[in-house]
């Protein structure tokens, strides 16, 4: 053998090696086998403490590590027991008394009382924490003023541990969504002397998440995290439920570019997707026993307008931008029927409860009433901006509604495109005309929705302000004796707001993901709320298996 | 030639310091803070969130805390990362991004690097045109297309490779080294043509060709090391702008390197984060200029000489 | 008195040979001529597009969507049913644009510093080079984005931004060509004769160097118009219904499966254009090499 030769060999087994490698078994048979769910989420979680963190791809982590008192069905959307195995509400709606299930314990095996859950409440409202979802707490009596520094003492705040498996949650009026709240991150416990362990009760920069330090309440236990990599949890043997857990194991996946992730189920990296890129939508729809699974979604997708700036202070100004918008059209082609048009605010269908619809696409109405306003086909149209933060899809959006306003009115809006933190910085002073914006629902109420318009409200950024409202949002509902009753005064709200049009309502969003047909009762709901107890891998799938809903 | 490299260490001194003080400054009057977010946030939580960070000092006090923290070798901790050090962070993303360098500017080394050399040899001829046209491909094949791409050629049609990781299966560094590498092979064989059609037309190279040696001989000996100064002055910033300039090809591999940190630091105003990535990677830029000034001067005899009568 | 007049003759002498001679040898260098042509050509269509391009740049088909090659839409269309041979003439308006404007600030201010430094040497380059390495350091996103949002957005604000970037590395090549060409003979002579160094530096200092400059900027060209993209995509650069080259590319690499006429068009687009420019380029170089004219 020539020297050459030698020298080729290890090259050549080299690449022979890696070429076996992969046409080897992919992660999702040895996952199916092996019982671990792989899971693309989106992003690299900022963090894992409930307190701290904020969004959709630490929701999905945090929900696998810690359990709510009370936590959402997949399937139903109604609480059933979690940390607490029932619960008694007062006459009046006000006193909410939770019972901690006995087996309930800490990763470590000490049981979770009652007086961890008073001490992490602390934590979650204690104004040097910092948590951006204290708000989810303000329902409890003093709670809102413990935050904000009114109260010094928490002993003040509505909750009481009467003995160590027995908490007592005292309320400002009936809240009809509050056990939903208990399924939140923030409301839930956290383990206080590893806390302590790791720096003091408020810090944000601690290790205590970090594996082998952390200890928590839910399912699973943190494994390995490797940043930007992927976070593997695992079934957890103190999790008093743990006969009902079928997964041995997830691997999170930071998925950040849609294209790569969508590859990456194509190759059997991934069970089941974050998202699916629109222009993919078509491609999956068309396959026989597709993995594309859509379902609404509670979040509208909107424009916000900007009450205060000419043209678009004049009523009939919104009026005629909204029903320019052909929103069929639009879901139809741009969106590749992954989104609902929508006419209003509150999605539809949220919890029983059903926006008006004032308005159609109505081309000749809308010059109507821009010519009312006093620019008869788009004569005199001044100078007016769309923004959207930079993102493929609202991109797509923009450029369809600019062309429909010029087509229907014949006025020309600038659309641009912003950075998101500077996108932020416009929309929360109000420099704009018109704005992109999302709102997904934290929790499955109309108040969730409609509570954003109150004059001076945080989320508001129309400059919409209308006392009649307010004291319908914040005083009639709560007050309502019943649901058909607090929903009427809600439609009545909803309608008085979309006839002053402050906001251009969209579509509906849609939840959409790509599902590998070997994962079971993993089902799909309003909320995306995944609870990973269900879920479990059939190593005998069929590929004629289709996604199947069972209640 | 000690003296040299001393004195430019010390000047890189105030480099880095005035970096870090415009860094610093630049940051703070980019729109949008840190805490900012779609949903509105209590200014009481703001205002504790800020407190958290030191946020609530005045700027200047602020800027010598910082430096303080710096003087200690402590980046500080991440805004968008609570739990994380800015150290943590780098170290983390740091030995990543510099493994997918190598690789690529090893790719970029030798596929330009060949192309270049071969193509001056005879220029204007079809040994020109061939491999230069090749190296040119990298060139118009922007990452955020070759990427893709490859993948869809070779991770899915022909399924021989992973279609993205970093050293989970094996085989997944191959794509990323390539994309990154290619768009520096066209910058690497067009410095190297044209550094080695300069030297090759100077009179020592005629003098060694009349002196009788084998073209390859004059070609290796005379020619590469004139010709690859262009080439080696190249390299050291390359590699440091490597390091920033991964964000593209780490986001298709979902690779856990320095780049993407550096570029979402910036879009997530996270101060510390960014100022700590700058730092260090502008550390970095400053050594790697200053090697490949040192590597230039050892490779140009002229420069060389000079160095010596110091 | 003297000297003078042999830098006149030597100026005279290389003033009209130098062109002359170049434009007489780039004209046999057929490649270059073609790289040349297509260029101008290319050029023309940009200029004209607005009474040229077969549809309106916005006129949507939002039912048609994206539609392959036909005889009313001759490169397709796209995802919204705008003819895409529109938008590809649209977009080299700004790809061009911004590739030689962009380049030609980043040439102008880089080799003009980068031969000061060079020439000037010691604590002048000293200073000069690490400003370069500061402004190498700097935080580019925020530096954009603070552009932007103090001067608002504006096109040609977006082209000095980049070539404000851009001339760093064109600064650093030129300074190393500079120090090497100062060690030669007929540089030394001519510092020997008393000549004022702006004159060195443009008469003999610069004409040398042309080789690596006019291939470094065949290079930064198409990295400005890349910039260009990368920068409009994430909202930092030219708004839509504009578009440019990487623009048009970076969508359309996101739908190479579905719709891979978005991609291969504006690609070959770029392509033709990037190699074109190498060519020319090259050209150039080869017709400029003042030593191998004299031969």
């Amino acid at each position: 053998m020539t020297p050459i030769f030698r020298r080729l060999i290890p090259l050549l087994l080299t690449t022979s090696f890696l070429t076996a490698c992969t046409g080897g078994e992919s992660n999702v048979e040895i996952g199916n086998r092996e019982g671990i769910l792989h899971f693309g989420n989106g992003s690299e979680p900022q963090g894992l403490d409930p307190h701290v963190v904020t969004g959709v791809p630490e929701n999905k982590l945090v929900r696998a590590l810690f359990e709510g008192l009370a936590v959402k069905n997949p399937w139903t959307l109604e609480p059933e027991p979690g940390v607490a195995q029932s619960w008694d509400i007062s006459e009046d709606g006000t006193v909410y008394t939770f019972h901690i299930n006995p087996e309930a314990k800490w990763s470590n095996g000490e049981p979770i009382t009652a007086s961890d859950y008073v001490w992490s409440w602390n934590r979650a409202l204690h104004p040097a924490m910092g948590n951006q979802y204290a708000y989810m707490l303000f329902p409890v009596v003093n709670a809102e003023a413990f935050a904000r520094r009114q109260v010094e003492d928490f002993a003040d705040v509505g909750v009481k541990a009467l003995d160590e498996r027995t908490l007592q949650v005292t309320l400002n009026a009936p809240t009809p969504y509050f056990l939903q709240l208990m399924d939140h991150y923030s409301t839930f416990a956290v383990h206080p002397e590893t806390i302590l362990k790791h720096g003091a009760m408020t810090d944000r920069y601690t290790k205590w998440t970090r594996q082998g330090n952390m200890v928590n309440s839910g399912p699973f236990n943190l494994k390995e995290w490797l940043l930007n990599r992927r976070i593997v949890v695992e079934k957890s043997d103190t999790y008093w439920d743990r006969d009902k857990v079928r997964l041995n194991g997830v691997v999170y996946y930071p998925t950040e570019n849609l294209v790569s992730e969508e590859r990456m189920f194509r190759v059997g990296q991934l069970h089941s997707t974050a998202t699916v890129p629109l222009d993919k939508i078509p491609v999956y729809q068309a396959m026989d026993n597709s993995p594309y699974v859509q379902s609404p979604y509670l979040g509208t997708y909107f424009y916000l307008i900007n009450t205060k700036r000419k043209p678009m202070n004049d009523v009939r100004v919104r009026k005629a931008l909204s029903l320019a918008i052909d929103r069929v059209k639009l879901t139809d082609t741009v969106l590749q029927k992954s989104g609902y048009p929508a006419y209003s605010i509150t999605p539809p269908d949220t919890l029983g409860y059903n926006p008006p619809k004032l308005f159609d696409y109505d081309p000749d109405k809308a010059r109507q009433l821009l010519a009312d306003a006093g620019f008869p086909d788009g004569e005199g149209w001044p100078e007016v901006e769309l923004i959207y933060n930079t993102s493929e899809d609202h991109r797509k959006i923009a450029v369809a509604l600019q062309q429909m306003w010029k087509d229907v009115l014949n006025v020309h809006v600038i659309i641009s495109n912003q950075e998101w933190k500077v996108y932020l910085d416009s929309v929360d002073t109000m420099n704009f005309d018109i704005a992109r914006r999302g709102w997904i629902g934290d929790y499955v109420d109309p108040n969730n929705f409609l509570d954003l318009y109150i004059t001076d409200g945080g989320n508001n950024n129309t400059g919409f302000a209308d006392p009649r409202y307010d004291e319908m949002i914040l005083n009639l509902a709560p007050q309502a004796k019943s649901r058909e009753e607090r929903y009427r005064i809600f439609y009545e709200a909803e309608t008085m707001l979309m006839e002053q049009m402050p906001i251009l309502p969209i579509f509906t969003y849609t939840n959409k993901k790509l599902l590998h047909p070997s994962v079971r009762d993993m089902p799909s709901n309003l909320m995306d709320s995944l609870n990973l107890k269900y879920v479990w891998l059939d190593p005998n799938w069929d590929s004629n298996d289709k996604m199947e809903n069972p209640q | 030639m000690w003296r040299f490299i001393g004195i430019r260490l010390l000047q890189a001194i105030p480099v880095i310091l005035a970096v870090i003080t415009v860094t610093f400054f630049l940051v703070r009057v980019a729109p949008g803070g840190p805490f900012s977010a779609e949903k509105a946030v209590l200014p009481e939580v703001k205002a504790a969130l800020e407190a958290q960070y030191r946020l609530d000092l005045p700027l200047f006090q602020q800027y010598t805390a910082y430096l303080g923290d710096l003087a200690q070798g402590e980046f500080g901790p991440s805004f968008k990362y609570p739990g994380r050090s800015v150290n943590e962070l780098i170290g983390a993303g740091l030995p990543v991004t510099a493994e997918l360098g190598f690789y690529a500017l090893l790719v970029a080394v030798i596929i330009g690097g060949l192309a270049g050399v071969i193509a001056a040899l005879k220029p204007n001829t079809r040994q020109d045109y061939i491999p230069m046209t090749v190296a040119m491909i990298g060139i118009c094949m922007p990452s955020f297309l070759l990427g893709p791409l490859l993948v869809l050629i070779f991770g899915i049609y022909l399924d021989w490779l992973p279609v993205s990781g970093w050293g989970d299966i094996p085989g997944d560094k191959i794509l990323p080294a390539i994309t990154l590498g290619s768009a520096y092979a066209a910058y690497i064989a067009r410095l190297s043509r044209a550094g080695m059609l300069e030297v090759m037309s100077q009179d020592y190279i005629r003098t060694a060709r009349a002196k009788g040696l084998p073209e390859w001989q004059v070609v290796v000996k005379h020619g590469l090391r004139g010709g690859l100064i262009p080439v080696v002055t190249f390299l050291g910033p390359a590699f440091a702008g490597l390091l920033a300039g991964s964000f593209v090809v780490e986001t298709i591999f979902q690779i856990p390197g320095l780049g993407r940190f550096y570029v979402q630091a910036a879009f997530n105003r996270d101060y510390t984060m960014i100022l700590g990535t700058t730092v260090f990677l502008s550390t970095l830029i400053v050594l790697f200029n200053l090697l490949s000034d040192i590597l230039a001067a050892w490779m140009n005899p002229r420069l060389r000489a000079q160095f010596g009568e110091q | 008195m003297t000297t003078e007049i042999i830098t006149d003759i030597a100026d005279a002498e290389q003033g009209s040979s130098l062109w002359h001679d170049a434009w007489l040898r780039l004209r046999k260098n057929r490649l270059a001529l073609a790289g040349g042509i297509i260029l101008v050509g290319f050029s023309l269509i940009a200029l004209l597009t607005p009474w040229i391009a077969p549809y309106a740049y916005d006129a949507q088909n939002l039912e048609l969507g994206a539609s392959p090659p036909s005889a009313q839409h001759w490169l397709g269309t796209d995802i919204f049913g705008r003819d895409l041979l529109t938008q590809i003439m649209y977009g080299g308006r700004v790809s061009l644009a911004v590739g030689f404007v962009a380049t030609s600030v980043a040439l102008l201010i880089g080799v003009t510093w980068g031969a000061i430094a060079g020439y000037v040497g010691g604590k002048v380059d000293a200073v000069m080079m690490r400003l370069v390495d500061i402004l190498y350091a700097l935080p580019f996103m925020i530096f954009i984005v603070l552009l932007m949002v103090v001067f608002g957005r504006n096109i040609l604000l977006l082209f000095l931004a980049i070539g404000a970037v851009e001339w760093l590395t064109m600064a650093r090549i030129m300074r190393g060509q500079v120090q090497q060409l100062r060690q030669q003979e007929f540089v030394e002579a001519a510092i020997s004769l008393g000549l004022p160094p702006r004159t060195i530096i443009r008469r003999h200092l610069i004409p040398n160097a042309l080789g690596p400059i006019i291939v470094y900027t065949t290079l930064t060209i198409p990295s400005v118009m890349l910039l260009e993209a990368f920068l409009s995509f994430l909202g930092l650069g030219i708004q839509p219904p504009q578009t440019s080259w990487g623009l048009l590319i970076s969508y359309g690499a996101e739908t190479m499966e579905e719709f891979p006429w978005l991609l291969i068009f504006p690609g070959l687009a770029l392509t033709i254009t990037l190699f074109s420019l190498n060519f020319l380029g090259d050209g150039l170089r080869d017709a400029l090499d003042v030593r191998r004219s004299k031969d």
